[in-house]
């Protein structure tokens, strides 16, 4: 069955996309927030059709796309992340001077890649939805065409992520190869006999699609992009990135590995055992040395994806709901305090370090109020939605008997915190030196970061509601 | 009544939210208002509870109150919640009564600094955390308000950020307080995973059941959460931030160091009791660690000149003998202890506070004298808390330090050599305390003469919580008049549906009465001995001090300079380091200034320095990267 | 009749090829040549296991790997390009504004 209505809200975005495209051809000055507003509407109409999509157990084009609970929460997730990158993004291209109606066509488009990244439920369908969205961040990355360093980013992450996603390639030939069949239904099929657990090929497959998806979700070794296009890129671009691409290919990489490949545990879980510690300690390390505060943060996003990792070498209930739970929380506070870096920077990369800061709260209590709740968030401290997650995620470590495991990441977001505390501390321990925005806080990133902050919070104080519901979307995988 | 124990945090919260948001625009009164009157009415609520609670039944003392289910997923929940027994009334009562006291007197000595506001702000929320800490009725609720403290602990101890000192003291507090937390954070996962729950209830009903004695997890659990409460209660060998943390303003310290935060270390183990006596071997290891950083950090405080120092390095021996008593069984004595050193030492740190603020900031004892007519209320406060925690017979500190030493040596966990290194102990505090009182409130005057024509007694703002503390540290004692004494010790009594069915000590009347009455006969002649031998050596012969300093060179030395724990952490970290000849330690060898923390903080620094320079910004070296871990994961796969 | 174990072996050399290229040419352009030489490599792969299985899946794959590598030059083309109006280069080894 083709079953297209079942994919309303991904038409819808790929129309709006298109919509938006057209409207800028309008010969209208006012047209640039007419654009953001057609977007946000389209995004909104969206994640209401996919609530409303909730307990719906369908399949549409034969098998290639679910439309479960996963997919639907995880929609939902790239939806909200869409319309808050549009909310931040409206005053930000303005005055990069890069306003230009495809912007926002091509973040829609990128949440529509997200969508089918969640959803898929066919090696082939999982493929093209990466290279839909990769083709419209690596195109977003660059989108400051005069500034050498976007290009040099948009080059970077163009080069890299289409090797990686050559060698993802590979292994699904190779295990196309083996099984016969690309649906994931059918591998897991295949490999309920005993004897398909052992087939070298198909094992070599597995650790090629490892390699695709580690580097999406950034995982050293497949990690180096991570820095450098973080801080090229133009920010809200990379803090669009940071959260849905992260969110998007987590999504795709549990699918497949708790559900499909789950038989195989045994042979995965070593190996992203050594993967999130290795991650772990280095993204934390490194970040300590930072300056660039786009660059601290994308070592912080490295940290992360090894938390998130350490959830899934748990595997067990509490650890695969952890998961969805994190990369909620992550998304929010993550764009919260690139939110607060959108705001404060300058043209002509003014602000951007962290020494910057020194001051901001005497200036902007708010904002630094904000900026300080995303940090301890990030750090982990309560009673914030970051200390939850992490706690959620590290008890899963220890309950599925990976105590080590734990100890390395209770270990590396102890370091963190002190690369955290140290934006804080310049926030409000020393005197500011200059003035640091031209005009009042635009509206719609203050709104961007009001939603952010009350989620982060409200994550932290009554997370039991999402919780369920983060069970409740990953039991079903696969039943 | 007792249903409305939420309102005891939630008034301190209101006090944050209004002095965080708005107190820029307020007026000063008002923000000192705000802040007071939050702490205030929670003292009030506390007092109202504990009377509450005294007038029902001893089994009835018992109170969970759930605001809400707060993480709940398949088998995992924790909650939001609230327990009230008499051990957490007594708590509210200490942090809210004593803040409540060190927020008034703030209000006098931080008149006419620039961050008011935001240091009432601090303030507030330390105690909303602290009181969220010994509040909580599970672990995870527990390591909210625990990590909110070491927060705020940070926060202040470095509020003159301006000076780089402060700065520095508060990353140490940051840093050691991480090492305790990461202990105390795997304690409370080791839990989750025993008992698959984390809630204080069940876990301990369920712990005596499933393990014997001495079993090997309690035993890991025990000492992983005692290893949190070493760096929060600043024991041996997590000790180096307390005195450093002296940096902070002083209304601060009182607060750090009497009402809350390095309290939290001891409450955490009292309530963990259960845990902790199917652990002997973490029993002797609380105890031990107890008396050994008693009697240290005591005899570190026998050379100090700075009289801040001199209290801070007391703190952490007074802490020790807590610990002393929790780590003998006696719980309830450890407590009580907690109790009455928060009375006088919040006393001792507050009249300090009012010698430096008359003395515009002067802190070495060298420099003072003669004080005792200048500050007339200042000095007979001051005097009390001395008397009071030398242990002189009739102050509160004497009753309680010894019924621990008594435990020390009665108890069948305790042992001769506690009680003997208890009581050495003693007698070392009441020598440096009256040292301290003869230096700066007796004999001649010392003090530079541009500073005496400034010399007066602080505002009432200040003075007043100095005499109501000073009347606490009478009568507080009195609370917990041993039966040896003729008195019910009611304080124990009051605490023993907590520490039930376990030796909490005090209750039974002991049929040895009469080595009772020895033992503390003895604690009273050290007592007095160290007062004697301090009056001799700063009143009547002031010349004895340098001639035995001379004398003993080595060891004043040795005594003046904190054992060298300082330079010795630099010499294991820097020096054998720098002499190796290794060319890859070269690289990490760095000015390891203060000790091992930092020296941890600027490894990680180097090595984040150098593993960045792995980013060489080629695309070359970042496809070279991926295709190596691609050629690592197939190989394992395939050649395996 | 050709055995499979050929095919795979020849896709599995030219993906090789196509990564080594990646590794040590210095023009962006060869490197994005290198890049879509690794995609056929894999195109050759899919193929041959479609007709060794006798399935349609790996062919129809293969189109959709095509079209993908066609995306992928036109916006990586288009990148290159952007970048050498900037820089006026596009040797890799001196693109790296961005490091540590």
């Amino acid at each position: 069955m083709i079953n297209l209505s079942l994919l309303t809200p991904e038409i819808i975005v790929l129309i709006t996309a298109l919509i938006v495209l057209i409207l800028d051809l309008l010969p209208w000055r006012g047209r640039k927030v007419l654009l953001a507003t057609v977007g946000v509407l389209g995004t909104v109409g969206a994640l209401l059709i996919t609530m409303g999509q909730w307990d719906l157990r369908e399949e549409a084009f034969y098998g290639m796309v679910a439309i479960d609970n996963f997919s639907v929460y995880f929609k939902a997730l790239f939806l909200i992340i869409c319309t808050l990158t549009i909310l931040l993004s409206i005053n930000y291209i303005t005055r990069g001077g890069i306003d230009l109606g495809e912007y926002y066509s091509l973040v829609l488009l990128a949440t529509f890649g997200y969508m089918f990244m969640a959803s898929g439920t066919d090696l082939i369908t999982i493929f093209l939805a990466l290279e839909i969205l990769s083709l419209a961040v690596y195109i977003l990355a660059g989108f400051m065409r005069h500034s050498p360093k976007s290009n040099e980013s948009a080059f970077k992450y163009f080069l890299l992520g289409a090797f990686s996603s050559a060698f993802l390639l590979y292994g699904i030939a190779n295990i196309y190869g083996v099984v016969g069949n690309t649906n994931l239904k059918d591998i897991a099929q295949y490999l309920s006999q005993e004897a398909a657990l052992k087939n070298p090929l198909f094992l070599a497959g597995m650790g090629l699609l490892l390699v695709g998806f580690g580097f999406k979700v950034a995982i050293v070794p497949f990690h180096m992009w991570t820095p450098d296009v973080y801080e090229g890129s133009p920010t809200t671009v990379t803090a669009f990135m940071a959260v849905g691409t992260k969110a998007a290919s987590f999504a795709a990489f549990l699918r497949v590995f708790f559900y499909t490949l789950e038989p195989l545990k045994g042979q995965w879980v070593p190996v992203l055992w050594l993967l999130a510690a290795v991650t772990i300690i280095f993204g934390n390390t490194v970040a300590i040395y930072q300056k660039n505060i786009k660059r601290m943060l994308a070592y912080s996003a490295i940290a992360h994806a090894g938390y998130i990792l350490v959830a899934m070498v748990a595997g067990n209930d509490l650890g695969s709901s952890s998961i969805l739970y994190y990369l909620l929380v992550y998304s929010l506070m993550n764009l919260g305090a690139f939110g607060v870096v959108i705001i404060v920077e300058k043209k002509e990369e003014e602000n951007l370090t962290i020494s910057d800061y020194r001051g901001l709260a005497y200036k902007h209590p708010m904002l630094s109020a904000a900026m300080s709740l995303f940090l301890l968030s990030l750090a982990g401290i309560p009673p914030t939605g970051g200390f939850v997650g992490k706690f959620y995620i590290f008890s899963a470590a220890v309950s599925g008997g990976y105590v080590g495991l734990a100890i390395i990441g209770v270990l590396g977001s102890a370091i963190a915190l002190y690369y955290y505390l140290r934006i804080i501390v310049y926030m409000y321990m020393y005197d500011p030196e200059k003035e640091f925005l031209d005009g009042p806080v635009p509206f719609f990133s203050a709104a961007a970061l009001v939603i952010t902050a009350i989620g982060t919070i409200l994550l932290g104080i009554t997370p039991a509601r999402i919780l369920e519901l983060a069970h409740y979307s990953i039991s079903y995988l696969g039943h | 009544m007792l249903d409305y124990i939420w309102l005891v945090p939630t008034f301190p919260l209101i006090g944050v939210t209004i002095n965080g948001l708005l107190g820029k625009r307020l007026p000063k009164k008002l923000v000192g208002l705000v802040a007071c009157g939050a702490l205030g009415l929670s003292f009030l609520v506390s007092v109202i509870i504990f009377f509450t609670l005294l007038h029902l039944p001893p089994e009835q003392r018992y109170l969970e109150k759930v605001l809400y289910t707060w993480i709940s997923s398949g088998a995992f929940r924790a909650e939001a919640g609230f327990q009230l027994d008499p051990l957490s009334a007594v708590m509210i009562l200490v942090v809210s009564g004593v803040g409540f006291f060190i927020h008034i007197y703030s209000i006098g000595y931080m008149h006419g600094d620039k961050g008011y506001a935001r240091y009432f702000a601090y303030l507030n929320l330390f105690a909303f955390f602290m009181l969220l800490l010994v509040l909580a009725n599970n672990f995870l609720f527990l390591f909210v308000g625990w990590e909110g403290v070491g927060l705020c602990s940070y926060l202040l101890i470095g509020f003159w950020y301006e000076r780089k000192s402060a700065a520095d003291a508060g990353k140490k507090a940051f840093v050691v307080n991480r090492i305790g937390d990461f202990g105390f954070a795997l304690g409370i996962m080791l839990i989750f995973s025993t008992f698959g729950t984390i809630d204080y209830s069940e876990v301990f009903q369920a712990a005596p059941e499933k393990f014997s004695p001495g079993a090997l997890i309690i035993t890991a659990i025990t000492l992983l959460l005692f290893v949190g409460a070493t760096g929060k209660s600043a024991q041996l060998p997590l000790y180096t931030w307390l005195p450093d943390a002296m940096e902070g303003p002083t209304p601060v310290s009182a607060l750090i160091h009497a009402a809350t935060m390095v309290t939290a270390g001891v409450y955490m183990v009292a309530r963990c009791h259960v845990l902790y006596l199917l652990a002997p071997i973490s029993l002797t290891v609380v105890a031990t660690v107890g008396a050994l950083t008693a009697i240290f950090s005591a005899s570190i405080g026998l050379a100090q000149n700075d009289i801040k120092r001199i209290l801070a390095y007391s703190t952490i021996s007074q802490l020790g003998y807590m610990f002393l008593g929790c780590g003998v069984g006696a719980f309830s004595a450890g407590i009580f202890h907690l109790m009455t050193h928060a009375f006088f030492k919040a006393l001792l740190f507050l009249g300090a506070g009012s010698v430096i603020h008359a003395l515009a900031g002067e802190q070495d004892l060298r420099k003072m004298g003669g004080l005792r007519r200048n500050l007339p209320i200042t000095f007979p406060t001051f005097l009390v808390a001395t008397l009071a925690i030398a242990g002189l017979p009739g102050f509160s500190g004497f009753f309680s330090k010894d019924e621990i030493l008594w435990e020390a040596f009665s108890s069948p966990h305790g042992h001769f050599i506690y009680w003997l290194i208890g009581i050495v102990t003693a007698g070392m505090t009441s020598f440096y305390m009256f040292r301290l009182v003869f230096l700066a409130f007796f004999g001649s005057s010392r003090i530079e003469t541009d500073r005496t024509h400034h010399i007066h007694e602080s505002p009432p703002s200040m003075t007043m919580p100095l005499i109501i503390l000073a009347l606490l540290s009478i009568i507080g004692g009195y609370a917990g008049v041993p039966h040896v004494l003729g008195g019910a010790n009611r304080f124990h009594s009051f605490l023993s549906p907590v520490f039930s069915g376990h030796h909490g000590g005090g209750d039974v009347v002991d049929p040895s009465a009469s080595t009772e009455i020895v033992i503390m006969t003895m604690s009273v002649l050290v007592a007095v001995g160290g007062f004697l031998l301090a009056h001799r050596m700063y009143i009547k012969r002031p010349e004895v001090p340098a001639i035995l300093a001379d004398k003993a060179r080595w060891l004043y030395q040795l005594i003046f300079n904190k054992y060298y724990v300082d330079e010795i952490y630099d010499f294991l970290f820097v020096n054998s380091i720098k002499n190796g000849a290794n060319r890859l330690w070269q690289l990490f060898d760095v000015r390891v200034v203060d000790g091992s923390v930092n020296g941890i903080a600027n490894l990680a620094g180097q090595g984040s320095s150098l593993l960045s320079q792995l980013q060489s910004g080629y695309v070359k070296s970042y496809a070279a990267s991926i295709l190596i871990g691609a050629a690592l994961i197939i190989g394992y796969y395939v050649l395996r | 009749m050709i055995p499979i174990s050929h095919y795979l072996t020849l896709g599995a050399i030219i993906f090789i090829i196509g990564s080594i290229g990646v590794l040590t040419r210095k023009n962006a352009i060869i490197i994005l040549m290198s890049i879509e030489l690794m995609l056929n490599g894999v195109n050759i792969t899919l193929v041959a296991f479609s007709y060794h299985l006798a399935d349609l899946t790996g062919q129809i794959f293969a189109i959709f790997v095509v079209a993908v590598a066609a995306g992928e030059a036109a916006v990586g083309l288009a990148i290159i390009i952007a970048l050498f109006r900037c820089r006026a280069t596009v040797n890799v080894d001196e693109i790296q504004l961005l490091k540590w």
